[in-house]
């Protein structure tokens, strides 16, 4: 089962460039939430902060607040690997280990965490690649293909099937179709809407059509900070806010 | 526009790519020529002395007829395997440091350190070797031999892991952070698993360096008439036994020193063959 994000007065930096701005917000459990906005606009580092992938950027920092569920995510003591485990990610490029076969590069989050037996493994393996709704094309190649022989589409199912694999509770995904084409997208935008029956699921996208495609609620970021957050219906259909009626309608970004 | 202009080259660059591709194909020669002058060279007098007696029998008295270099075989085995021992293992963790964690001062100062030992001229090396622990030990032995060659090791195989780990694109070390797994687990099992193919030519470059060296085992290894095996012993090795021999003023050692310039030749193939082999089992070619 998912859980909600509680995002309160969230800055971050890069160096000595603030990129977020006292971001509050509730992302609630089992639902898809949109993040769109502008290039540069502090999406991507947005859902970076949330699986504390921001600090791995040198001079890279943050404060305020993250909770996850019941966990507090840059609470004392808390390791950056402990939220990673329960937060999958999905990035805007496909980037499957490239000597690792389909069937490793599945796997590869639970063998270099020492799960080692292999019965399970395989029905794990199974199941995601099935939940990523790419089984029946790799089936018959799972050990033998390696995961950049597929087609870029099949590469980000196959990053898909490799978060799930971990079972997490949350999924970030970073423009995750921006750089596929039409058919895989959609493909990829249906599993989205079968995934958040079991996870809470965040994607950045810039595209808007997608947005009101796939998510519940949306947020509307612009130069670092989040200008709206509703129902994605009331966002598209009746924005509070000017700038987001104007990005909505095209007049920019 | 006119049907002239349409791809139409003039005679000036015409000449110039002629002239440019004779050149390139001129380097290419200067440079391979005299390598298969060497080999063939290396093969036409060395192949006729190719025999069972080479590489199992111990050198013969001077004078006397026959005989092999066995107990240099063996010892250049040993000496080459505590230089493995020593300069593998350091010269890819120099480089996942340099890679992984050596974006600073420490990082300039190794890598500097690195070329300039690579630099140093091996005989420097070998007396290096020498008050390590020749010195210490009070006497020239097979380890002080390896120590030398290991050290040599170390800049090449370090320097080449490191330039493999930074083609290592960023987005796989997320990919692997992103599912929870741990920094060190990410370096070894995904980084170093990734650039492997590339470290693997790293090892054999160096390899392939040390085993031909002399000058740094003259005072270290010290060369030996007799079998050994223990590391605390002076010990025989190819490229010294080659060198002596090659000097010497009976005809049967020159020929036994140009069969033995040969084997070296050929095992550093050999071994260079398999232990490719060896380490691509279980890591998948970004093709298939």
């Amino acid at each position: 089962m998912g859980v909600g994000i509680h995002v309160s007065h969230l800055n971050a930096w890069f160096g000595s460039k603030q990129a977020l701005y006292d971001i509050n917000m509730e992302v609630p459990a089992n639902q898809a939430t949109a993040v769109i906005g502008p290039s540069g606009c502090g999406k991507s580092t947005f859902v970076r902060c949330v699986n504390r992938m921001h600090e791995t950027v040198p001079e890279a920092r943050v404060e305020g607040k993250i909770q996850i569920g019941e966990t507090e995510v840059y609470g004392r003591g808390v390791s950056p690997v402990s939220i990673r485990r329960r937060i999958g990610m999905v990035f805007q490029k496909p980037n499957p280990f490239p000597t690792m076969s389909i069937y490793d590069n599945v796997a590869a989050g639970l063998k270099l965490n020492g799960f080692h037996k292999r019965r399970e493994l395989d029905e794990i393996v199974e199941r995601s690649l099935q939940h990523a709704a790419l089984w029946d094309e790799v089936k018959d190649d799972l050990k033998k293909k390696s995961g950049i022989s597929l087609s870029g589409g099949q590469q980000q199912r196959l990053c898909i099937a490799r978060a799930l694999a971990v079972q997490p509770e949350i999924m970030l995904m970073d423009e995750p179709a921006s750089a596929l084409d039409p058919i895989s997208t959609s493909k990829i935008e249906d599993l989205i809407f079968q995934l958040k029956e079991e996870f809470t699921i965040v994607i950045v996208t810039h595209n808007m059509q997608q947005a009101a495609r796939v998510a519940d609620f949306t947020g509307f970021f612009l130069m670092g900070k989040l200008i709206e957050f509703d129902k994605t219906e009331k966002m598209f259909t009746n924005p509070a806010d000017k700038r987001t009626e104007d990005y909505i309608t095209g007049r920019f970004g | 526009m006119p049907k002239s202009a349409k791809l139409q080259v003039s005679t000036r660059r015409r000449v110039m790519n002629w002239l440019g591709l004779g050149a390139i194909t001129l380097a290419t020669l200067v440079v391979t020529v005299p390598l298969f002058l060497i080999l063939g060279t290396v093969i036409y007098h060395g192949i006729g002395g190719l025999n069972w007696a080479f590489f199992t029998q111990m050198p013969k008295p001077p004078g006397e007829v026959g005989g092999g270099m066995a107990n240099a075989l063996v010892g250049s085995g040993i000496i080459l395997m505590v230089a493995s021992a020593i300069g593998i293992p350091f010269g890819i963790g120099t480089g996942i440091f340099l890679a992984e964690y050596g974006r600073n001062v420490y990082g300039d100062v190794v890598r500097f350190t690195a070329d300039v030992l690579n630099g140093v001229p091996s005989i420097v090396i070998g007396i290096t070797a020498y008050a390590l622990v020749v010195i210490t030990q009070r006497h020239f032995s097979a380890l002080s031999g390896g120590v030398a060659l290991g050290i040599m090791m170390v800049p090449t195989v370090g320097r080449t892991t490191e330039a493999v780990l930074l083609m290592v694109p960023q987005s796989v070390r997320e990919a692997a952070l992103g599912l929870g797994i741990p920094q060190w687990r990410t370096t070894l099992s995904v980084v170093v698993r990734t650039a492997m193919s590339g470290i693997v030519t790293g090892i054999m470059l160096a390899f392939a360096r040390i085993a031909g060296e002399t000058a740094p085992l003259m005072f270290t290894a010290f060369g030996n008439q007799f079998w050994n095996t223990n590391l605390n012993e002076p010990t025989a090795a190819l490229p010294l036994q080659i060198y002596v021999y090659a000097l010497g003023p009976f005809d049967e050692w020159h020929r036994l020193a140009w069969t033995g310039a040969f084997v070296l030749i050929a095992l550093i193939a050999i071994t260079m063959i398999l232990f490719r082999f060896a380490t691509s089992r279980g890591v998948m070619r970004e093709t298939t």
